[in-house]
């Protein structure tokens, strides 16, 4: 057992510790206090289940690691991943190593001040591995410290074009940030010059000290410093972007909870805002940014403005909800949900909807073509000529005009108002007895799924529905020497995950072409619904943008699968654009 | 002084170029007259009749055509430019035949392009039989078969105004001036020849820019019946039988309309045909309707940013024939000078 | 007294009619003020096709008038679809209309209460 090492230096650390501490238990103590009773019971059941060890695996991959920002952006994920990782690694083989040397239990300053107190004593266990191994982190750390420098100063370093602009305090905590590891070594290369020790990398810079500065009278101030600078950062901590570290953790267990953002509770959207790291990722993804323009909206600009208490509703308004930020979000932030929950109650729920659907009638099979669908009558026609050809009985429920759907009420959040259409709409659904309903509009295909609650039918997309009926000979095409760009419509696509089969189906009756930016990563025609305030001018940039995607290896037509985005697609005049109904009604062996 | 004979090459023959190269030739130059169809006359050729006399088409151009019968005018149909070169101040073009022009000026009078209704999707163009567009009409006038999709004499006609013209979603802001004279021209065509047939006009504005148009107007409402209803019809969609639903507002009552006929046309407008090759090859400046600029819309309106480079008629702006006469015989004037013509 | 009474004027009033609502929407959303009334908004709309006495466009030259009793009673007969402004020949963006309107007489409401 060594004696309780102490110097009054430590003090400045030890306070900053200490207030952060107590700052985050009351933090997370307020949020689970303040989680309905639901939400309660979820952590408890949650917390010695299976789930929490696969929130620590989850911590580990994408806190420290931070995997799912190395596949979005390799150089930024090695900036996040290099501090991170390397910090968590000076922690905790800080830790072991002071342990190992108390013996036992040591003071939770000393691990981090260790070299200053124990320069040069090899005698414990391991004791010379440990300074190389604590070298090697800060070194891991450092490089990250060059990278983040660079990048503020040249984004494009890191592959970005534009990263996030910063607020005086965030600045400062910023600064302090970057000046802890420079601190640390310094602070431990001038003591490792000074007893003619230290590891690679501070036995390097100690004795080129030694050699070059009066180390006996810098050493103690370089100690004071590198304390004082942690406890600045861990006081500015809770009130810059920093408080994502210790936030995004705790995410990621509520998450693995099954804790939901819901419209009415506000916690779980505090702790995503705040779990926000500022990696700028969704910013080159939105293309409100690369087409028209707009540096004001982007997701983690709106989070920023919710965070610091700023007007933010004309952010909330202007948004596609296209869900390409959310689909490469690192931490996981349900960016879309949380826009939606911004824009309720800007009107009053008064809403009596004061009409009626056209009579039920008794079918296999309803066809709803949403509302869009009555503006392009060629794919309404090819869904009238392949359901006629199907051998189904179904009944057009909105031939002749309908309720609409409700989800673009949804999205201009008036839920209430909202769901007393899909009351009426569930209504006639239901009355007819069919077993299946298929829609052409990715729009309504989504909230008949998500929110409609229609046990005992099954809901499909046309693509779907007409996969289904060439694979079981239903109907029969002839492939077309005709080659086609597929567009993912973004509720089709990222929405509600339906890639394949509008891509089958084409595949039976064209060729079809692969394109720069698909699936996943396919772009918004900009026609978006969701989008509350875009002027119609920027809506045909963004069609120009995702045309040019399109239309690169010169496809005879660009097929998509969405009224919505045929029309804005077309608007362009790049190419001829179809539906995919359209191409198999042609396609048709009659 | 005697001029010495100068070169001027034409693109198009339809009426701009037929009478700028009457005019050119008058004033004692020797034009080449290069028209890409076989026969001159451009989209005059598919007309029945003229507003605001209803003179017949045909008789016009026969006219316009005796112009040209002169030894000055080379006439080149079935031509179209290969490649053109501006050298100094000639011009050097190469036709798809192989024949080479050396050109002191160029006169472009390539006329325009009919917006293509396929692409208001949402009126069934190209998908219902039933809906055509005023071109369509026009053809089934000079036969003399007005017909609905069963081939009888349509028991009601509606003529809508402004498909492709002050329409923002397919990019043309401006309106093409004629279409609502030839809709009035063509609802009495139709009324005078089948009295029983009702006949629609559905508009936004009715623009009656020219003399005696207004009065066509009022000889369409009081004389032929020509039912007007203010409102553009939103979309359209075929019955079982081929009778085309349509779905308008009656903008002057406030209350959504729909109404059903036989045959719908769309009144199409003017587009610039920003394919042309001559014009790609020189640099041509378009304006922002995409129609070639003017170097200045009120003193030198047949210039363009291309000394030596001229234009005429439709290729300028939306145009009828009688201002693409005036419009086409101000060019060679402007061209006459241009070669010292007037010092 | 007479056995008749003088009615009320029928007229827009737009000098006393209070603009204050209509300013702030057009504040908002400035493409109204290149609406021409051609009528396709409400020629497709979904809900005037089933509730004819529901007219988008006369409720926006309404509200430019500033005549907001008919708009108080009658806007919230809208879906949102969005049909008005992908018809739109000059680009209105009609449902944002809507919302701002609605947004705008709500506060102006709760202000006047």
């Amino acid at each position: 057992m060594n004696p309780t090492p102490f110097d009054i230096f430590v003090l400045p650390f030890t306070v900053g510790m200490s207030l952060l501490f107590a700052y985050l238990i009351l933090k997370y103590a307020s949020w689970i206090w303040y989680f309905d009773r639901d939400d309660k019971l979820r952590i408890l059941r949650g917390l010695f289940s299976l789930k929490s060890l696969k929130a620590v695996k989850e911590i580990f991959l994408e806190s420290l690691v931070h995997r799912k920002m190395f596949l979005v952006n390799r150089r930024l994920g090695y900036m996040h991943f290099s501090l991170a990782f390397g910090w968590f690694l000076l922690i905790v083989i800080g830790a072991f190593e002071a342990h190992i040397y108390m013996g036992g239990a040591a003071p939770f300053y000393f691990p981090i001040f260790f070299v200053y107190f124990v320069p040069d004593d090899e005698s414990f266990f391991f004791a010379r591995g440990f300074v190389q191994l604590m070298d090697a982190s800060l070194l891991l750390v450092l490089l990250g410290v060059v990278v983040a420098i660079i990048k503020r100063f040249y984004k494009r370093i890191v592959g970005m074009r534009s990263t996030t602009n910063l607020r005086l305090r965030d600045k400062m905590v910023l600064y302090s940030l970057w000046l802890i590891f420079p601190l640390r070594l310094f602070a431990e290369s001038a003591t490792c010059g000074l007893h003619g020790s230290g590891g690679f990398l501070t036995g390097t810079v100690g004795s080129l000290m030694a050699a070059t500065l009066p180390l006996e009278a810098i050493e103690y101030p370089l100690w004071w410093a590198y304390s004082i600078d942690l406890c600045l950062f861990f006081i500015g901590l809770p009130f810059s972007r920093y408080m994502h570290i210790p936030t995004e953790m705790v995410l990621i267990f509520f998450r693995n909870w099954g804790i939901k953002l819901k419209p009415d509770n506000p916690i779980l959207e505090e702790v995503m805002v705040l779990s926000c790291p500022r990696c700028g990722v969704c910013i080159d993804r939105c293309q409100l940014n690369t087409a028209v323009g707009n540096h004001d909206t982007q997701a983690v600009y709106f989070l920023q403005r919710i965070r610091n208490h700023e007007q933010h509703s004309a952010q909330a308004k202007n948004c596609l909800m296209c869900g390409r930020c959310e689909s490469v979000c690192p931490v996981g932030i349900d960016l879309n949900a949380i826009r939606l929950r911004h824009r309720q109650n800007f009107t009053p729920e008064t809403f009596v909807p004061q009409y009626n659907n056209a009579d039920a009638q008794k079918v296999d099979v309803v066809f709803f073509t949403g509302c869009m669908g009555h503006l392009v009558p060629k794919t309404k026609d090819a869904m009238v000529k392949i359901l006629n050809a199907s051998g189904d009985r179904y009944w057009f429920m909105d031939a002749d005009g309908g309720i609409c759907c409700g989800r673009p009420m949804k999205l201009a959040g008036q839920t209430a108002a909202a769901q007393k259409l899909m009351d009426k709409n569930r209504q006639s659904i239901i009355e007819s007895g069919a077993r299946t309903l298929v829609t052409s509009c990715p729009i309504c295909y989504k909230v008949f799924r998500e929110d409609y609650n229609l046990e005992g039918i099954e809901i499909l997309h046309h693509t779907e529905y007409i996969k289904r009926l060439i694979d079981s000979g239903k109907i029969k095409v002839d492939k077309k020497n005709l080659a086609v760009a597929y567009h993912d419509p973004c509720e089709l696509g990222r929405g509600a995950g339906i890639y394949e089969p509008p891509r089958d189906v084409l595949g039976s009756v064209a060729t079809l072409q692969t394109t720069a930016n698909e699936r996943k990563n396919s772009l918004c025609c900009g026609g978006s619904l969701a989008n509350l305030t875009l002027p119609s001018a920027d809506k045909a940039r963004i069609a120009e943008q995702a045309m040019c995607s399109l239309t690169a290896n010169h496809p005879d037509v660009v097929a998509t699968a969405c009224p919505l985005c045929k029309k804005t697609l077309a608007r362009t005049q790049m190419a001829p654009v179809e539906d995919v109904a359209e191409l198999v009604a042609e396609a048709m062996k009659e | 002084m005697i001029m010495q004979q100068k070169n001027i090459a034409i693109i198009g023959g339809g009426p701009a170029g037929i009478e700028a190269a009457a005019s050119l030739a008058g004033l004692g130059h020797h034009v080449w007259l290069i028209e890409k169809e076989s026969e001159l006359g451009g989209h005059l050729r598919l007309m029945y009749n003229l507003f605001p006399d209803k003179r017949p088409a045909d008789e016009v151009l026969q006219e316009m055509l005796s112009h040209v019968k002169n030894p000055n005018i080379e006439i080149l149909t079935n031509t179209q430019v290969a490649d053109c070169k501006q050298i100094d101040n000639r011009f050097a073009l190469k036709t798809d035949s192989g024949q080479t022009i050396d050109a002191d000026a160029v006169l472009m009078a390539t006329g325009y392009r009919l917006f293509d209704a396929v692409r208001k999707e949402e009126y069934g163009y190209g998908i219902y039989p039933g809906v055509i567009n005023s071109f369509e009409l026009e053809a089934m006038l000079k036969n003399n078969a007005l017909k609905n999709v069963k081939g009888e004499v349509p028991r009601r006609v509606i003529l809508l105004h402004c498909i492709g013209s002050r329409d923002e979603k397919v990019g043309n802001h401006y309106c093409s001036k004629v279409c609502c004279v030839t809709a009035v021209k063509q609802a009495i065509e139709i009324k005078r020849r089948h009295p029983e047939t009702e006949v629609f006009c559905f508009y936004m504005d009715i623009r009656m820019f020219g003399p005696y148009y207004e009065e066509l107007y009022r000889e369409a409402q009081e004389k032929w019946k020509v039912t007007f209803v203010r409102g553009k019809i939103s979309e359209a969609a075929a019955n079982l039988d081929g009778e085309i639903q349509i779905k308008a507002e009656d903008t002057l009552i406030g209350k959504p309309l729909h109404m059903r006929t036989d045959l719908l046309v769309l009144m199409c407008g003017m587009e610039a045909d920003t394919d042309e090759p001559v014009a790609r090859a020189l640099g041509i400046e378009r304006g922002a309707n995409r129609f070639f600029r003017s170097a200045d819309n009120y003193t030198r309106y047949n210039s363009t940013n291309l000394p030596g480079v001229f234009t005429a008629g439709a290729c300028t702006a939306p145009m009828n024939i009688i201002d693409t006469i005036a419009n086409a015989r101000a060019a060679a004037i402007s061209i006459h000078e241009y070669l010292g013509g007037r010092n | 007294m007479w056995g008749f009474k003088i009615a009320k004027s029928q007229s827009i009033n737009y000098d006393r009619n209070d603009k204050e609502i209509m300013r702030t929407v057009l504040e908002n959303e400035p493409s109204l003020r290149v609406c021409m009334a051609c009528g396709a908004c409400t020629a497709t709309c979904s809900a005037g096709n089933l509730l004819p006495t529901f007219n988008i466009r006369r409720l926006n030259t309404l509200l430019q008038r500033g005549e907001y009793t008919q708009l108080r009673n009658e806007l919230n007969n809208c879906m949102l679809c969005g049909k008005c402004t992908l018809v739109c020949p000059r680009g209105v963006n009609i449902r944002n209309i809507v919302l701002n309107t609605r947004e705008a007489l709500m506060k102006y409401e709760s202000d006047t209460i």
